[in-house]
């Protein structure tokens, strides 16, 4: 964690960045409470304070997730092209409700701000890649190639 | 450089990425040199080629033909037939949005005059189509930098960002002091708008440029580009542009041989809608919750760190080179009196061409969704449209010859904002958009201030109820009512945008919406 927070200057102003950093090396894809701890000893604040920033941004997380994240769009072009039958859909096939994990630790289910693919809505983000023209059946084909055949 | 007979320009982006975009340039390359092409075709990856849903497109040079939906196993028929024996594949081809010979093309393309053209990873194509000029115009000729507000303020530029107001001013308004910041607002969170990320992935010299000569003009020297940690590939690209820049001696101390010195870094984002109000944006960069500044004072003159900082959104700051370049006088040829310039707009929804345009300032909506959008998909009924996203205004066909600048929407009580349409058809049921929009807004609220935090939850509430069919008249008096009272009471934007689609949806769709309510009928006209 040390040599992570180390390409940082020990600085407030790096601290989203190295807690972007932290939690894409967690496998559970977290910020774990030593890794709150480690940053907010690096940079000299107190731990309440990194965990006020990493609480407001919904790209961190403070509990375990899954190795995979599924964020699906819910902004209204999205919407109008049943995004929200979508989210349903994976709630049902992973079952999982939004915001939780499956049992075997591959998936979190998360709904997201636009994506800035609307020209492919509906869509969605599985960790760093984009997913659009998402319909049943492309959506069922998609968690099942990134979860290796689950 | 090694000089090519044609050039196969291949836009690249998320859409075309999943679209497999890669799969696509590997084939052509491969088949290109097993046809002996290798040395006369060059394949050159570039930005976004104007049209949204089409896949994977390519663009051929100089024959100027487009293609659309490209597939791996197209890729022998567009070498065989159109690089060999010159007969473009008609079945794949339309109408190109981006054509070369400059601004006489149907866009006049001023923010986006390099985009789709031009490798974006490549600082000498970008300096071949002129970037960095204006910025050795106003070094390498002493220029002022009050001379270069003076010019900003003369062309009329307005901010793009949604409020417009004016640049040259904004600029100007910048308190003097030991250390100045320029931040560039890239968080762009507004839905259905994806211009800002087009602009950075298709021509990332031109928004440094524009960040320098705004950082010059106002004493800066360092500037922040913060970009919404989503848009990776704008990141890595954007880094790719600075690093390349400052390698080249464009970016660090004495820019050009002049006193000027500047640095620029990126500032990632991690998921937060009011991060792209100007406070909350700084905020972050100094790394804590993005909660909204109480203003005054404005940033210009207690900004980041407290020092004076100007906060320009990308497309505000991609027209500062062009302005520079040619003058206020040429700038002004665009546009109107009022409001100057072009637009980027981004058009989506039930239209047959969704995609990035660029048109003229006072452009008629009717104009932009019939010519640029191809009009209404399916050959459906124009219902409405909704006008700069989720904060944005709804129009119904009344509205269809609005001239869309910040001035000309003002009569219909709407606003330019973001640059996001979102056109709807006679199939679209107005109160699920408005739940839509209403539950993004308390999804988004940051919390800090309690009217937005218990406002956005109770509307949530009520459209709830009144889509679900239990909904009352009152209801829509107590939407209103909260609405006002957060456009009255909050601390920033988000809580004063909700009231502005609720009314302007009432205004034009309040019979429909009244037939939505369990009591509805007593509110209909007879």
């Amino acid at each position: 964690m040390r040599r992570l927070l180390e390409k940082y200057p020990p600085m407030t102003e790096h601290m989203l960045d190295m807690l972007h950093d932290l939690q894409q090396a967690e496998p559970c894809n977290y910020l774990s409470r030593d890794a709150l701890t480690a940053v907010a000893e690096y940079v000299n604040v107190p731990v309440s304070e990194v965990v006020s920033t990493a609480t407001f941004y919904s790209m961190y997380s403070l509990t375990p997730r899954g190795q995979h994240i599924i964020r699906v769009c819910e902004s209204p072009p999205c919407q109008l092209v049943g995004a929200e039958s979508l989210i349903d859909l994976l709630a049902e096939h992973l079952q999982i409700g939004v915001g939780e994990t499956t049992e075997d630790g591959l998936f979190t289910l998360e709904t997201t701000s636009c994506l800035g693919v609307c020209g492919v809505a509906p869509a969605m983000m599985i960790d760093e890649e984009i997913y659009g023209n998402l319909t049943r059946e492309r959506i069922i084909d998609i968690i099942n190639r990134v979860g290796g055949g689950r | 450089m090694r000089l090519a007979r044609g050039h196969v320009l291949i836009g690249i982006n998320d859409e075309a990425l999943l679209a497999g975009a890669r799969d696509v340039e590997e084939a052509l390359r491969k088949q290109l040199s097993d046809a002996g092409l290798g040395d006369e075709i060059q394949v050159i990856e570039t930005g976004d080629l104007g049209l949204a849903g089409r896949g994977v497109m390519l663009t051929v040079h100089p024959d100027e033909v487009t293609y659309a939906e490209v597939t791996v196993a197209d890729v022998t028929e567009i070498v065989n037939e159109h690089l060999l024996k010159g007969r473009p594949v008609e079945r794949l081809r339309v109408a190109p949005r981006i054509r070369s010979t400059g601004l006489v093309t149907e866009q006049p393309r001023v923010v986006l005059e390099n985009c789709g053209l031009i490798d974006p990873e490549s600082l000498e194509e970008a300096i071949a189509a002129g970037a960095y000029q204006a910025l050795a115009k106003v070094l390498g000729e002493g220029i002022a930098p009050a001379a270069v507000i003076d010019e900003i303020k003369t062309s009329g530029l307005r901010g793009r960002g949604g409020a417009g107001f004016p640049t040259g001013l904004k600029w100007s308004f910048t308190a003097a002091d030991e250390q100045v910041y320029i931040v560039c607002n890239a968080d762009e969170g507004e839905p259905g708008t994806f211009k800002d990320r087009l602009i950075l992935e298709g021509d990332p010299h031109r928004l440094i440029e524009g960040m320098m000569i705004a950082g010059y003009a106002v004493g800066a020297s360092k500037g922040y580009v913060y970009i919404r940690g989503e848009y990776h590939l704008s990141i890595e690209r954007m880094q790719g542009a600075i690093d390349a820049a400052r390698d080249a001696g464009l970016l660090g101390d004495g820019i050009f041989d002049s006193e000027f010195s500047f640095e620029l870094e990126i500032k990632k984002g991690a998921g937060a809608y009011v991060c792209g109000e100007e406070t909350s944006l700084i905020e972050s960069i100094e790394g804590k919750r993005g909660y909204p500044r109480i203003k005054p004072p404005y940033p210009g003159s207690v900004g980041l760190w407290g020092k004076p900082t100007v906060v320009n959104n990308v497309e505000t700051l991609a027209n500062v080179p062009p302005i520079v370049l040619h003058g206020a006088d040429w700038y002004r040829e665009y546009g109107t009196e009022a409001c100057p310039g072009t637009k980027v707009y981004t058009i989506l929804g039930h239209v047959e061409n969704p995609g990035l345009i660029e048109v003229e300032m006072g452009t008629p909506l009717r104009t932009i969704i019939n010519e640029y959008g191809g009009g209404v998909r399916d050959g459906k009924r124009f219902k409405g449209a909704l006008i700069g996203g989720a904060a944005g205004a709804f129009v119904d066909e009344t509205s269809l010859d609005v001239a869309m600048d910040f001035e000309g929407l003002k009569e219909y009580a709407a606003v330019l904002g973001s640059g996001a349409i979102l056109v709807l058809d006679e199939t679209v049921s107005m109160v699920g958009v408005l739940q839509g929009i209403l539950r993004f807004f308390r999804h988004e609220s940051c919390g800090q201030c309690a009217p937005c935090r218990v406002g956005t939850a109770q509307m949530v509430e009520i459209i709830d109820r009144i889509v679900s069919g239990s909904g009352c008249s009152e209801d829509l008096s107590l939407l209103r009512e909260i609405a006002t009272m957060m456009r009255d009471t909050s601390l920033c934007p988000l809580g004063q945008s909700p009231i502005l689609p609720i009314e302007t949806a009432l205004h034009c769709f309040g019979n429909e919406i009244a037939g939505d309510l369990a009591d509805g009928e007593a509110l209909l006209p007879s």
